[in-house]
């Protein structure tokens, strides 16, 4: 291999020297966006969000968390349905009058779009199940979620 | 990395590589599909719809691999000049392209019943998007630098690694930010699903992946064959115009 110029360096080292530093700059660069955007590219609030900084009531945002236990209630019409979701440190009671998706249970997650209603309840026009990491057989849906995650542990 | 720098001898391993990864890779998903989609019992929540994980999940891997594939070898052409790097990134487009589509298709027919709804621009769905979108760009760029000489030919290599950088964000978009996806189920040896979907998920992957490996050797041989012959008509042609 010859080297090039009078630097000693060969040519390959040059451009792997360079590569690299190209792709720092380029992952530091990313970095640094992602880091602007982290709020920005959320696709939902969570309740202590909404408690911290109120929407204004007439901003369609997305609200979403976990379905409380015990919390889901249907109006005597069917389709309204009345709900709470909590993210551990905050609630917030949402209203959807609606078909809901089949994934839609309690203690399951949830984003609601809609506007927080000056009461304090989130009126949801759209409501999306959300899947949580876990996939367990029908056979164990009897089990309570820590219970079935345990079950899966053991098969592993 | 120098001994497979030789075409020829690159040629000699593929030639028995490639059928031995397609057959495997057939056999072996064709095995993992059936088992995914006929003996699995339905998942608790999902019911029948988790059968679409098994081509889902091969499918967001392989996509994304293709990419990786494109950023390995762009940084072996750009640095070490290696002859078969950029047929090699050439080869992986198409699939990687193919199977980011797939990814993209039965993820949103899993939404609709899932989670009530065919698309949401959250950070996974968007940057998977993206990612399909750099492909084709990739696509075009490759074949508009075809038969450019110097320095101008590695532009899509260029592309190839900036492009990379959307990897690690398709990976992470479910930990950094808030999104509508699921976080991943498997980790560094720990997994949440259960071992009915884990063990056909991993053999379908496995099965994909030789497939896709199989595809990649076989678009090499005939990239190569195709600059042969190219180079023998050039020859041709110039020793008519000698002569």
């Amino acid at each position: 291999m010859a080297a090039a110029g009078g630097t000693g360096l060969k040519a390959k080292h040059q451009r792997l020297i360079l590569l690299a530093v190209a792709m720092v700059v380029l992952i530091g660069a990313a970095i640094l966006a992602i880091w602007g955007l982290r709020n920005q590219a959320s696709y939902f609030y969570v309740p202590s969000d909404i408690m911290a900084n109120r929407p204004d009531p007439d901003r369609a945002v997305r609200l979403g968390g976990m379905v409380e236990r015990g919390s889901i209630r249907t109006e005597a019409d069917g389709v309204t349905v009345h709900f709470v979701v909590q993210d551990g440190k905050a609630t917030v009671p949402v209203k959807f009058a609606g078909i809901v998706p089949s994934l839609f249970v309690e203690g399951s997650g949830v984003v609601a779009e809609g506007k927080l209603g000056a009461d304090g309840t989130f009126v949801a026009d759209n409501l999306l199940a959300k899947h949580d990491e876990n996939y367990v057989p029908r056979q164990m849906q009897d089990m309570t979620k820590d219970d079935a995650r345990k079950v899966v542990a053991e098969t592993r | 990395m120098h001994g497979f720098a030789n075409p020829a001898r690159f040629l000699r391993i593929a030639r028995w590589l490639m059928p031995l990864c397609m057959g495997v890779g057939i056999v072996l998903t064709a095995v993992a599909l059936g088992w995914g989609l006929f003996v699995v019992p339905p998942e608790r929540l999902q019911g029948e719809t988790v059968r679409i994980l098994f081509l889902h999940v091969p499918a967001a891997w392989l996509g994304m691999a293709g990419w990786m594939g494109i950023a390995a070898a762009s940084f072996t052409e750009v640095v070490w000049r290696h002859p078969l790097a950029a047929i090699a990134a050439r080869a992986c487009a198409v699939p990687g392209a193919l199977f980011t589509a797939i990814c993209l298709v039965t993820g949103s027919l899993w939404g609709r019943p899932a989670w009530g709804t065919w698309w949401v621009w959250d950070g996974r769905l968007t940057s998977m998007l993206v990612l399909l979108f750099l492909y084709f760009g990739w696509l075009a760029l490759a074949r508009a630098s075809e038969g450019v000489e110097g320095g101008a030919a590695r532009a899509p290599a260029i592309f190839g690694l900036v492009g990379a950088v959307n990897i690690p964000i398709i990976h992470y978009s479910v930990i950094w930010w808030k999104v509508q996806h699921q976080p991943p189920s498997i980790t560094m040896g720990k997994s949440a699903i259960d071992g009915a979907f884990l063990w056909p998920l991993l053999a379908a992957t496995l099965g994909f992946t030789l497939i896709f490996a199989g595809v990649v050797l076989a678009r090499m041989r005939a990239l190569l064959a195709s600059q042969q012959a190219e180079a023998r008509l050039r020859r041709k042609a110039m020793a008519e115009v000698e002569f």
